[in-house]
């Protein structure tokens, strides 16, 4: 059975469209890794899943676990169980994290320790919890923070937009094992730019989301080797993505 | 007669610089007087307003309490454990006792600035005289609370707090109204004296009804490496409400800071702003302003930095929620360097709450409304106050009963 299952969906951006007829599968109890150049829409599909109010879906359905989300409030689909860590947050003045995470860990005997524990896994002070959310974060600690609100939330399916950019070297380390065996049991989808990653969390499949559209769907391994060695160049080469050009060429009004 | 009564007589009818001007004829001077009890005597309902400014009925965790009732004086007491720390009287009481008083009344303000300078000093309610004697540092906050109880009140007030030498003490003011008023005029003259090396955190908290009018005029005298910092919050609806105290850095190395949380509902008029005068070498300032309105709310969010020494340095910052498109937040600083060397800055921002924030908090599990009242909340973050965790933590609590009531 599907966790996440996209059926030709298309969304807008302010009248732009920003993905055209995109369908993925993600069963459940897999990981799912998503490659794309910068621009291509990998952002814009998470935010559409989530339900990010400019991201109007103008066709098509998601679906999570059988249940057609693509018309629900956003906290309505993450009651549902999912979680995401996103790539460029939000800073809120008098907002702690620390608030946030109590949400998800609640008030019980063991909660001030479960919070403990959850922000020395990813390597950050305690004090960290009573700054306000995101304000004057270094690119590492807002992965991390993202990260840490995820752990404490511990959905059933996790969105990771480019949890390695950012990281030194260190706290990739830390980062990747932390996420590898919280993704254990659980399902995935993880965008990543460089693939670091990788080297930590085992994905069963890679698709590329090129020009809009998911345009080839593989093993991660092969996908990531061809994306090192010739960049999205290599699209470029893609028969379908070609046809799907030209296609559009002759469809332009003259 | 006297120079100021003259004084006060000619400024009678002066409008103020700022606010809507009143008509001081169509407020009440007629009260019943109050006989002097404990805090925990008073009526039920009195006690609950009260305690919603911040107020410990029970005296618990404050060294002292002063208590004012319409025009009356209910009770002033230092708690045993205090008792040689810190002085707690009317300022009626400090005249009897201190002549020397005089030199305090007055001074850091004109009687002649407006009509309600004029009227506090021609219909003079008492108000509190605070004194924290020297080199006492007073472990519990002081509370003061000014009371009207009858619709359409007119209570004019006088306090005159001194900090002497080597000091440190916080004081908690909560301004508040019973159920059944809805209209009156609440004027209060604060003149604060910081001497050196004295630290004075003063916080108070105004609840006041919908169509009442306040104006507050208060000036601080801050010393050679005194501190003075001044915290206001007002959360309720008020009709209009004009203040802008002024605190002089006159000592060298003196510290001032003005912290303000204003929330505007309803059609409530809100004019404050907050003045440093930077006199002495090495002398401090800083301003924060938090302005949420909503409904049809005005707010006026000033702030004035004048640089008079050339070891000088000031910064104001201001930032207005706008939580409805028929309120306004205007955001007025304004700077005045007089000698080269001074450093002042300041930094105003005033918006509507960005819909990615709603977003942001909605993917973490937060309805809607959750996510709009945990903006609000976190933008009247009161850790700015710089309070000791106890005291600000009470306050927390009472903002959030507040906002939580009114979102």
């Amino acid at each position: 059975m599907n966790i996440l299952k996209l059926e030709n969906l298309s969304v807008e951006v302010a009248g732009r469209t920003v993905l055209e007829d995109v369908n993925l599968e993600i069963p459940r109890g897999e990981v799912h890794v998503l490659f794309g150049p910068n621009g291509s829409g990998k952002t814009s599909l998470i935010m559409a899943i989530l339900g990010f109010s400019s991201y109007r879906v103008v066709s098509g359905k998601i679906w999570f676990n059988e249940i057609d989300i693509t018309r629900m409030p956003i906290n309505e689909r993450v009651k549902l169980g999912i979680g995401v860590a996103f790539q460029n947050p939000p800073a809120i003045r008098g907002v702690k994290l620390g608030d946030i995470v109590r949400v998800f860990i609640g008030s019980g005997m063991d909660a001030g320790q479960r919070q403990l524990e959850l922000t020395k896994t990813l390597n950050l002070p305690s004090e960290f919890l009573s700054r306000d959310l995101n304000l004057g974060f270094s690119g590492g600690e807002l992965k991390r923070s993202e990260i840490l609100q995820v752990l404490a939330q511990k959905p059933c399916f996790v969105m990771l937009d480019e949890p390695d950019s950012g990281v030194d070297v260190e706290n990739l380390g830390l980062v990747g094992k932390a996420l590898d065996s919280f993704l254990k049991e659980r399902s995935g989808l993880l965008i990543t730019h460089l693939g670091y990653i990788l080297r930590y969390v085992d994905a069963d499949k890679a698709h590329v989301l090129f020009d809009k559209t998911i345009a080839c769907s593989g093993k991660t391994t092969e996908i990531l080797s061809h994306i090192l060695n010739e960049g999205y160049k290599w699209c470029e080469k893609c028969p379908i993505l070609r046809k799907r050009l030209y296609e559009r060429r002759i469809n332009l009004p003259l | 007669m006297s120079n100021t009564k003259e004084k006060a007589l000619r400024a009678k009818d002066k409008s103020a610089a700022l606010g809507p001007d009143l008509d001081l004829e169509r407020f009440s001077r007629d009260s019943r007087p109050w006989p002097s009890c404990p805090v925990s005597s008073l009526p039920e309902d009195i006690l609950q307003q009260s305690s919603n400014v911040g107020i410990r009925p029970d005296e618990k965790d404050r060294a002292g309490t002063y208590f004012q009732i319409d025009h009356s004086v209910v009770f002033q007491s230092v708690q045993k454990p205090f008792e040689g720390q810190v002085e707690i009287m009317s300022t009626k009481e400090a005249f009897e006792k201190y002549n020397r008083l005089k030199e305090y009344w007055w001074r850091l303000i004109a009687v002649d600035t407006d009509k309600y300078t004029a009227l506090a000093e021609l219909n003079w309610d008492y108000g509190y005289f605070l004194r924290v004697l020297e080199g006492q540092k007073v472990t519990l906050p002081l509370q003061s609370c000014l009371f009207v109880s009858k619709d359409n009140l007119n209570q004019n007030i006088h306090n005159i707090i001194i900090a002497e030498p080597n000091s440190e003490v916080q004081i908690i003011t909560g301004c508040a109204v019973h159920s059944n008023v809805q209209r009156g005029l609440h004027v209060g003259i604060s003149e604060f004296y910081i001497k050196e090396r004295a630290k004075l955190t003063f916080t108070m908290i105004h609840n006041w009804a919908q169509n009442f009018d306040v104006r507050p005029r208060t000036a601080a005298l801050v010393e050679d490496n005194a501190t003075f910092v001044n915290n206001y919050v007002c959360l309720k609806p008020v009709k209009s409400l004009q203040m802008y105290p002024a605190a002089y850095c006159k000592g060298t190395n003196s510290r001032v800071r003005f912290n303000n949380i204003l929330y505007g509902t309803r059609d409530a008029y809100l004019d404050v702003g907050s003045k440093v005068v930077l006199q002495g070498g090495g002398s401090r300032g800083e301003v924060i302003a938090r302005a949420i309105a909503s409904d049809s709310a005005q707010i006026y969010a000033r702030g004035l930095l004048v640089g008079e020494h050339k070891d000088s340095k000031a910064h104001l910052e201001c930032r207005g929620l706008l939580a409805s498109d028929t309120a306004s937040i205007h955001a007025i600083p304004e700077l005045l360097g007089k000698v080269s060397g001074t450093d002042l800055s300041h930094e105003a921002a005033v918006g509507k709450i960005v819909e990615d924030q709603i977003q942001y908090l909605m993917a973490r599990g937060f309805s809607e409304d959750e996510a709009e009242s945990l903006i609000v909340r976190g933008f009247m973050d009161v850790s700015i106050f710089g309070l000791p965790d106890s005291l600000r933590d009470e306050i927390k609590k009472m903002i959030d009963a507040t906002t939580e009531r009114a979102l």
